[in-house]
């Protein structure tokens, strides 16, 4: 069988499957905190050489498995799907396993601290009870009313796509914990929660979306959106959260879903 | 140490964790101790779909899926237990549309399908579309829709709290389950929980190889907990190698690629599983594909400047199709490779994936003592439990499948369980265990370091025991495991402190790593024949006159105090189908 894209490599190609090892000596700067220690939360810098192909998780590894196992972070999947690894990397939220070190500019310190908003407990580890209870807050879960079909509900390509956008969430935080609202009150319920109320309004298959359009029609709710976009540019998968919490703040005008 | 009471305890989770725990939950007070937040599961990593024999798309129907699922496993493979998954298997995914999972549509509304690895119709005439799915996420829209359902049916969570041991007491002579014993990270306190039934759903072992797709969390927590307690492991020898893993990462791109048309090729460019497997190609079961790329690999016709990778190729897809169908593990490649799939082809290799071994049940999710008693109490669901529905080699799509039918099992076995039993007394001084392994090692002087004993058994296991295996180095790898047991014992941390002591926890998982990884290498050494995942060099083909039977190993310690493994086998269960020559 032919195939002419193997008889050429793009640079890309050939860049990718490189062997040789490329470590640069690195700096990161990680916001530390422990009150079994102190009260006081401090910077403090940690030198490595490693591949700047590698990610910042990578990084806080080696870290904490060579010099320093104190170090705390949570993380399992490593590669962007279980969310426990949303932190502050040079300012802006990210994940530490999608992040690779190229792409933040090795050549000055990486800083990273925990996300804001959510009590800090340990280093990069905070209080994530507040951002589920606003997850659990909005109902998310299908509500239907009158009898069960036997076979599957039926639901059209178009109507499927209509919500897909928001299926993505992970719950890692990112989002919520980018929002300058959010950072000022807590009683917030904050992008993610928003887009998880998005993901079952916008399900043709359920009959909750007027309960949870009047909860977040409430004082704290989706009024509280500035539109500064910051969720969306933290987003780690992609989601237009602020066209989503628009389209929230639209429904609720015209009541139509 | 606090005292919990509760009728079921469900440890972990996952997927069976939690359809375990929205069944238990209508039916018993219910808690489910999770060391991770429960969408943190690695459940949620899955991609490609759940098999069921709906035949929205092509004729299709649950006996074909039963006769793959045997035939897949390699003969090894428990036929009661498997016509149940198959038949189950339809339920089960009208049950997750039900409770919202978003599946793809096809154009009539109904639930698409599409094909997967060793998935036929008619006993193997032609690949068949039975996976249904959503996107390239299937894994993270069931997890996402089993801890909405938990969230509305007032499931009780205590997350982050790690379970150490499993606590069982003689009455009358016989072993039952009375309780579990958890450690919370974010006080370091001890926790005991009594409970008249248990579930263990805490998932895989993945993580004693270097190369896997499976999380850093995945260290067989259960299944460790179960051993030193005396209760046997099924089957440990059998561990898949999926055969798409990114290139020296291991992260998981879907087999779900291959059923939309991706083709892996060599060097040469040439579409090598053709040679291997003549009918169902790049669909041929998993152990087929990863042997027949490391065949690739060897004979010198691997990818790359060191020969040592093939190459997924989805170039001939048109971005459409890869943006709807695959746009997660195609952004992956983005990501960590930094190459365009519509363009480039993926360098892949294969990657540790799952433990088809576990803790041995029923069909019920009762764990199994030996080979027919039952522990009264105890029950094991998901990538933990062999029941066995996969044999030598599990099929794609048949672990979100397994975790749906058997936690569902085990959910409403173990709460019906409560409801008709009393609690049983703890043993005394029940977290003592827990409670000097904890100070051991955290007061601990010893010179040895957590961490490159990890990458030292990791560099082990990937060397000796991975998809190729021969007398030789599963004795080097046995050899190895046993000095690093030895030095585990000098193992210290730096982290002295209470409050979420990750480096504490990491030691803990190494101890279960090293324990299940000398079960694993004991078990295959005397494993002298080839079936599904467990291929030895030296005995190349399948020997159904003495092997056709599950290894159960059990831990042994001797009045010296010295530990060993003892090896016993159980008989398969065979129904309908005669073991035949795999072919693909």
């Amino acid at each position: 069988m032919s195939t002419p894209t193997l008889d050429k490599h793009s640079a890309a190609l050939d860049a990718a499957e490189n062997t040789a090892s490329h470590a640069i000596k690195v700096t990161f700067r990680i916001r530390r905190f422990n009150p079994e220690v102190s009260e006081e939360a401090s910077w403090q810098d940690f030198e490595l050489d490693i591949d700047p192909k590698e990610r910042v998780l990578d990084a806080l590894h080696k870290i904490k498995w060579e010099q320093d196992g104190t170090l705390t972070f949570r993380r399992s999947c490593a590669h962007g799907i279980c969310g426990s690894d949303a932190m502050r990397i040079n300012g802006k939220n990210r994940l530490a396993c999608k992040t690779l070190i190229k792409d933040i500019n090795p050549q000055k310190p990486i800083t990273v601290e925990a996300i804001k908003g959510l009590t800090v407990l340990k280093d990069l580890v905070v209080d994530m009870e507040p951002f589920f209870q606003a997850y659990r807050d909005v109902m998310p879960f299908l509500i239907t009313k009158g009898n069960e079909p036997t076979r599957e509900r039926l639901q059209t390509a178009e109507d499927r796509e209509r919500f897909d956008d928001t299926t993505k969430c992970i719950l890692c935080a990112a989002c919520t914990s980018s929002c300058p609202v959010f950072w000022n009150d807590g009683q917030y319920f904050g992008p993610a929660a928003i887009v998880n109320a998005h993901r079952f309004i916008f399900d043709s298959r359920d009959e909750g979306g007027e309960q949870r359009l009047e909860i977040l029609n409430d004082k704290d709710g989706v009024w509280r959106c500035r539109t500064t976009f910051n969720c969306t540019d933290a987003c780690p998968r992609g989601i237009e959260v602020t066209k989503a919490i628009q389209e929230v703040k639209r429904a609720l005008i015209t009541r139509r879903f | 140490m606090k005292i919990h009471k509760y009728d079921t305890v469900i440890v972990g989770a996952g997927g069976a964790g939690m359809r375990a725990a929205i069944e238990s939950t209508k039916r018993s007070r219910t808690a489910v101790l999770t060391k991770l937040y429960p969408t943190r599961s690695h459940t949620g990593a899955a991609q490609g779909g759940m098999a069921a024999a709906l035949a929205n798309v092509e004729e299709d129907n649950w006996e074909w899926h039963t006769f793959d699922t045997i035939k897949g496993g390699d003969y090894l493979v428990d036929q009661d237990a498997a016509e149940i998954l198959a038949k189950e298997a339809i339920d089960s995914v009208l049950d997750l549309e039900k409770m919202g999972l978003p599946f793809n549509r096809t154009p009539n509304g109904t639930i698409d399908q599409r094909r997967f690895g060793g998935h036929s119709r008619n006993h193997g005439e032609a690949p068949v579309r039975r996976s249904c799915y959503a996107s390239d996420r299937t894994g993270h829209m069931i997890l996402q829709t089993l801890y909405q359902n938990c969230v509305k049916e007032g499931v009780e969570f205590f997350n982050e709290f790690y379970v150490l041991d499993l606590l069982l007491t003689d009455v009358d002579g016989v072993k039952k389950s009375s309780g579990v014993v958890a450690y919370e990270l974010a006080t370091g306190e001890i926790h005991v929980f009594q409970a008249k039934s248990i579930i263990f759903a805490s998932g895989g072992t993945g993580k004693f190889f270097k190369v896997t797709s499976n999380a850093h969390t995945l260290t067989g927590d259960g299944q460790a907990a179960a051993w030193r307690r005396g209760l046997p492991l099924e089957d440990m020898e059998f561990f898949q190698f999926h055969p798409t893993g990114i290139w020296r990462m291991g992260i998981l791109l879907t087999e779900g690629a291959r059923g939309e048309g991706g083709i892996l090729r060599n060097k040469d460019g040439e579409r090598f599983m053709e040679k291997y497997a003549p009918v169902m190609k790049d669909l041929a079961s998993r152990d087929v594909v990863s042997r027949s790329i490391y065949t690739e690999i060897r004979e010198g016709r691997g990818c790359g400047p060191e020969g040592d990778h093939v190459y997924l190729d989805l170039t001939h897809l048109p971005p459409e199709q890869l943006d709807a169908k695959l746009p997660d593990i195609t952004e992956f490649a983005r990501t960590y490779l930094g190459i365009e799939p519509y363009t480039d082809p993926i360098p892949i290799q294969p990657t540790a994936h799952y433990a088809m071994g576990g803790i041995p049940t029923n069909v019920e999710g009762e764990v199994l003592a030996d080979n027919t008693t039952v522990v009264p109490g105890l029950y094991a669901a998901g990538e933990v439990a062999c029941v066995s529905v996969h044999g030598a080699n599990r099929l794609g799509t048949n672990s979100l499948l397994d975790i749906n039918v058997f936690g569902r099992r085990a959910g409403i076995a173990a709460a019906e369980y409560s409801a008709d039993h009393d609690f049983v007394e703890l043993p005394e001084d029940p977290a003592q265990k827990v409670v000097d392994q904890v100070e051991r090692l955290r007061n601990s002087t010893g010179t040895e370091r957590v961490t490159e004993l990890r990458q030292e058994l990791q560099e082990c296991m990937d060397a000796n025991v991975m998809v190729f295996r021969t007398e030789q180095t599963i004795k080097t790898a046995v050899e190895k495991i046993g000095e690093l047991r030895e030095r585990y014992l000098n193992v210290s941390v730096q982290d002295k402190g209470k409050r979420f002591n990750t480096d504490l926890l990491e030691a803990i998982e190494l101890g279960n790593l090293l324990d299940l990884a000398e079960v694993m290498a004991v078990s295959a050494l005397a494993r002298k024949e080839s079936r599904g995942g467990h291929y030895r060099e030296d005995f190349p083909n399948r020997d159904d006159v003495n092997f056709m039977r599950h290894t159960m190993a059990y831990r042994e310690v001797g009045a010296d105090g010295k530990e060993s493994i003892r090896l016993d086998y159980k008989p398969v269960v065979q129904t309908r189908y005669q073991p035949m020559e795999r072919k693909y």
